[in-house]
């Protein structure tokens, strides 16, 4: 009986081999196969892990320039007449630049480097806001006045482009802000250790400065601000959250209502972030008259979209509390509540810290609802003043003054803007490394 | 008061309320602890929060009523004459302006109190005064207004006052209770129980009002927008191009198609790679590899959006252009700038990889191992299995994530702001710039718009119908999601 099935090979099927040791067509053709899809998904995480590395090359190799900054040492004798005219005339700091000019040409010539250009010509290898700074340290210090500072003066952005490299001397023959006579002059003083780079605190605790001076542009104020939409978040994300969840997971009673709350919160979490946005808008704004762009309002927006994935890691961190000590608890005679406040919460924090933290950097790198409440950029030139005035006085925040650099049409904003990326990673990083570091050292396994 | 000295005397008569109750309750039961219903803490939260409960309720709504109050008092003193010039909402903001500007004068020291209430417009320039303070006023002030916002003045300050009186009043009023009802026998911790539990239920029930407030902020400017725009040109109008002077063309089908376009690429690209990383990462990797790659991946999803758009604006952009534009490698000349839908839909897909990878992988997982043994059993090859037992298994799973994905992909906002271009464009080459829903709301609600034009209404309409678009499909996912894990429990 058995023979008949074992003799009716198909014709169409290739021929068996008799032995076990020599391998056939069809099984040859079925490990290739194996081996094909095998490398299909050896090549699909290559594909992804080759496009992480991509971006984070190209997240270093461009931004990691903006912590550099090239700036101008010049010697500024502050005569008491000078500084006199140029305070009383209009436009101060016209006469500040007047000043900067001549001892830029006095050092020139002392430095043996030779030009026909004029001051304001010349001029252009400096950062426009150098005659504000030089006003302010002036009024800030009358008493310097007579004597001769030495300054450092921070380079227009090209001159900054060039020895990064970014600015090449070809481009610039279009360009009407600066010549290749200019970078002559400013490579001779570079040998002659004039010009030197240095680190660029600016850029990390200076604020956002206009279109035309890239070079002073900082990210601080907006960190700033940021920092008050954090604190807002997790003042309000983290108490509502953990009393949601408490609620959800030991107090609800299987009715329509839970489910109700458990499928919103469900598709809260998936709801897109510029929603959330024009909840802010219409909710907050136009209903509620809290003012535009205030760090406060961008937190409770950020709040209200962050809550879901509170509640949802909270109470997985609640339910893998075991039964066991709420059990106990309760035999001992403790209510509901007190089992759960004294015994539960208290075992489930690591989770829910944790929790909290990867919410919070999510919400930090968060832009698109920011932008419909007016949280854009160059909107705050100093620090908040106060801690009230830190939530409610208009500000920007780091994702979004990213945004406005990569707006802009200077290519040495886009240098900024890169570089508040890499800020920004680090903020990211570090909050998502103490969430990892918390969970190894304070996670209970049962 | 200011509302931050109020704030903190509520705090100082609820610790009160906190020491009085609490030391009542331990007299009450001669000193002897064994004697109380409840810990004595209890009786001291019952007594702080019989305080700061109904305060913080009367505060919240004085707060929310009284300028409702003040605005209904100060419009109707407004004429129908000076309504009928502007909008009623335009001179109400002036009254509120000029009003603010005199509190603020008086504040400054450059008015007096007095002063600042017998002010007319005869007999000075109040622009110019209050100009002196910062505060601009477009229009010149007349006799009605100022009128008028001398009487929101006196109103606002005497609901300072009434609301003062009121929270103290109530304040006290709960002092008094929560210490005549301390007794040794009073079940305190059931009192409080009940309280905390219900600040519990409050703020579950803070997700609904969440998507309440969605809708409701989505549903109103969107009616108001339908009113100035008619749905059906915006439904099927095929031209986009708003122009704040009027004459508007605000068609949604350009729209939606580049949305659709781009999550589409987004999806070629990361559905393949994401199952293909999951297929690997469950069936075949070792666990070191596993320990090392999906970390790996999950970093792709922690990256923000915004660093996305920028790789995608300046990094994957200008490399498109080298290599499919007018002088670019191929020589083909399809693409004219760096922002496109190509661009941004290669760059969304690189940002779903995870999400569709670390879904599918738990899909997979879930499959039980008994159906995995079996196909092997049988004399299976792995890929085998993969492909004709564990798909078939998983594939509902895995067609909810690609769902999810692309419910993601279409409201992804930062990535086609900045990658895929901000001319409107009915087109199939997908390296032409193209706007997108989401690009468009951004576009058309930052800036000075004023609320009331159709340009900036129309963010609304194009919001609501991404909460339609992206709600639906959420639902959808999670229900075949759902149905499909009933089937192994």
């Amino acid at each position: 009986m058995t023979d008949v099935t074992l003799t009716t090979t198909p014709a169409s099927e290739p021929a068996r081999s008799k032995s076990l040791l020599e391998i056939d067509e069809r099984t040859k053709k079925r490990n290739a196969a194996e081996t094909r899809f095998k490398f299909y998904g050896i090549g699909a995480i290559g594909i992804g892990v080759f496009f992480l590395v991509a971006l984070l090359v190209s997240i270093l190799s461009n931004g990691l320039s903006a912590f550099t900054q090239t700036s101008i040492s010049l010697p500024v004798p502050l005569v008491q007449s000078e500084i006199e005219a140029a305070e009383k005339s209009i436009v101060k700091t016209s006469k500040y630049r007047d000043i900067i000019g001549a001892v830029l040409i006095e050092k020139l010539k002392t430095a043996g480097v030779s030009t026909d250009m004029d001051s304001k010509k010349l001029l252009q290898i400096m950062s426009s806001g150098a005659p504000g700074a030089l006003r302010e340290f002036v009024l800030a210090n009358p008493d310097a006045i007579g004597t001769t500072v030495p300054f450092d003066f921070l380079t227009s952005s090209r001159v900054d482009g060039y020895f990064k490299g970014r600015v090449t001397r070809a481009a610039l023959a279009e360009d009407k802000n600066l010549d290749s006579a200019h970078l002559d002059i400013v490579d001779q003083l570079k040998e002659q250790g004039s010009v030197t780079s240095g680190f660029n605190w600016q850029f990390i605790f200076g604020s956002d400065a206009s279109d035309s001076r890239p070079e002073q542009a900082g990210i601080g104020v907006a960190m700033v601000g940021s920092f008050y939409m954090m604190l807002v978040v997790l003042c309000l994300a983290l108490p509502i959250g953990v009393a949601a969840s408490i609620y959800l997971e030991e107090f609800a009673p299987k009715n329509r209502l839970t489910d109700v709350i458990e499928v919103n919160i469900s598709n809260l979490a998936a709801v897109p972030s510029i929603v959330f946005g024009i909840l802010g808008l219409a909710a907050f704004i136009q209903f509620a008259h809290l003012p535009q762009s205030a760090p406060l309002v961008g937190g409770l927006v950020l709040t209200l979209m962050t809550l879901p994935t509170i509640i949802i890691s909270t109470r997985a961190s609640l339910q893998s509390v075991p039964p066991s000590i709420r059990d106990a608890a309760l035999g001992i005679g403790a209510s509901k509540m007190q089992s759960v406040f004294h015994h539960v919460l208290p075992l489930a924090m690591p989770g829910i810290l944790t929790g909290t933290i990867i919410g919070l950097a999510q919400a930090l790198g968060e832009t698109a609802p920011l932008l419909l409440i007016g949280m854009v950029g160059f909107i705050a030139s100093e620090y908040p003043s106060g801690v009230f005035e830190g939530f409610l006085s208009p500000n920007s925040a780091m994702p979004a003054q990213i945004y406005e650099w990569a707006k802009r049409a200077d290519p040495a904003f886009y240098e900024r803007a890169w570089g508040g990326i890499i800020i920004l990673l680090l903020f990211l990083m570090t909050m998502n490394i103490v969430a990892i570091i918390l969970r190894r050292r304070f996670e209970r396994r049962w | 008061m200011a509302l931050s000295f109020l704030l903190l005397t509520i705090l100082v008569v609820a610790g009160l309320a906190y020491v009085l109750a609490k030391s009542r309750a331990f007299k009450s039961a001669g000193g002897d602890i064994r004697l109380l219903h409840s810990l004595p803490g209890y009786y001291g939260w019952n007594g702080a929060l019989t305080v700061l409960l109904p305060t913080f309720l009367a505060l919240l709504l004085w707060l929310a009523i009284q300028p409702v109050v003040v605005d209904h008092t100060v419009s109707g003193m407004i004429s129908a004459e000076s309504a009928a010039e502007s909008t009623l909402g335009l001179v109400m903001s002036d009254v509120r302006r000029i009003a603010d500007g005199l509190d603020l004068a008086v504040q400054n020291g450059v008015l007096t109190a007095q002063d600042a209430s017998r002010l007319n417009t005869g007999s000075s320039d109040i622009r110019e005064t209050l100009g002196a303070v910062g505060v601009a006023l477009g229009a010149e002030v007349t006799a009605e207004k100022l009128e008028a916002a001398q009487t929101y003045r006196s109103a606002t300050a005497t609901g300072f006052w009434m609301r003062t009186v009121l929270v103290l009043l109530v304040a006290l009023g709960g002092l008094a209770v929560s210490y005549r009802r301390t007794d040794k026998d009073f079940r305190a911790r059931n009192f409080v129980e009940q309280v905390v539990k219900g600040i519990l239920v409050f703020a579950a029930l803070l997700a609904i009002l969440t998507t309440v407030g969605i809708i409701f902020s989505l549903i109103f400017n969107t009616v108001e927008f339908f009113s100035l725009y008619p749905a059906e040109d915006f439904f099927f109008g095929l031209v986009w191009s708003p122009s704040f002077g009027g004459g508007s063309e605000l068609g949604i089908l350009p729209l939606i198609w580049a949305t659709l376009y781009i999550s589409l690429i987004a999806l070629a690209v990361a559905v393949p790679v994401g199952l293909f990383a999951a297929i690997y990462l469950s069936e075949y990797a070792s666990p070191t590899v596993r320990a090392v790659a999906k970390p790996l991946l999950e970093v792709l999803a922690g990256i923000p959006t915004i660093v996305y758009g920028l790789f995608a604006l300046l990094t994957v952009g200008p490399l498109l252009v080298d290599i499919f534009g007018n002088d670019g490698a191929l020589g083909v000349g399809w693409m004219q700038g760096g922002t496109a839908v190509m661009t941004a839909g290669l760059v969304m897909g690189i940002m779903l990889i995870p999400f569709v990878s670390s879904l599918s992988d738990d899909i997979i997982n879930a499959v039980p191992q008994a159906m995995r043994d079996g196909s092997l059993g049988l004399g299976a090859t792995h890929s085998e299995t993969v492909k004709q037992v564990i798909m078939p298994a998983a594939l509902p799973g895995i067609v909810g994530a690609i769902l999810l994905a692309a419910s993601r992909a279409i409201g992804e906002t930062m990535i086609v702001v900045l990658g895929a271009g901000a001319a409107a464009r009915l087109s199939m080459n997908p390296f032409d710039a193209m706007t997108t829903v989401t690009a468009k709301i951004v576009s058309q609600l930052t800036g000075d718009a004023d609320f009331a034009s159709p340009e900036a209404l129309v963010a609304f309409a194009l919001g609501m119908t991404l909460f339609v678009i992206t709600l639906g499909l959420n639902i959808f996912a999670l229900y075949i999601v759902r149905k499909y894990r009933e089937q192994y429990d």
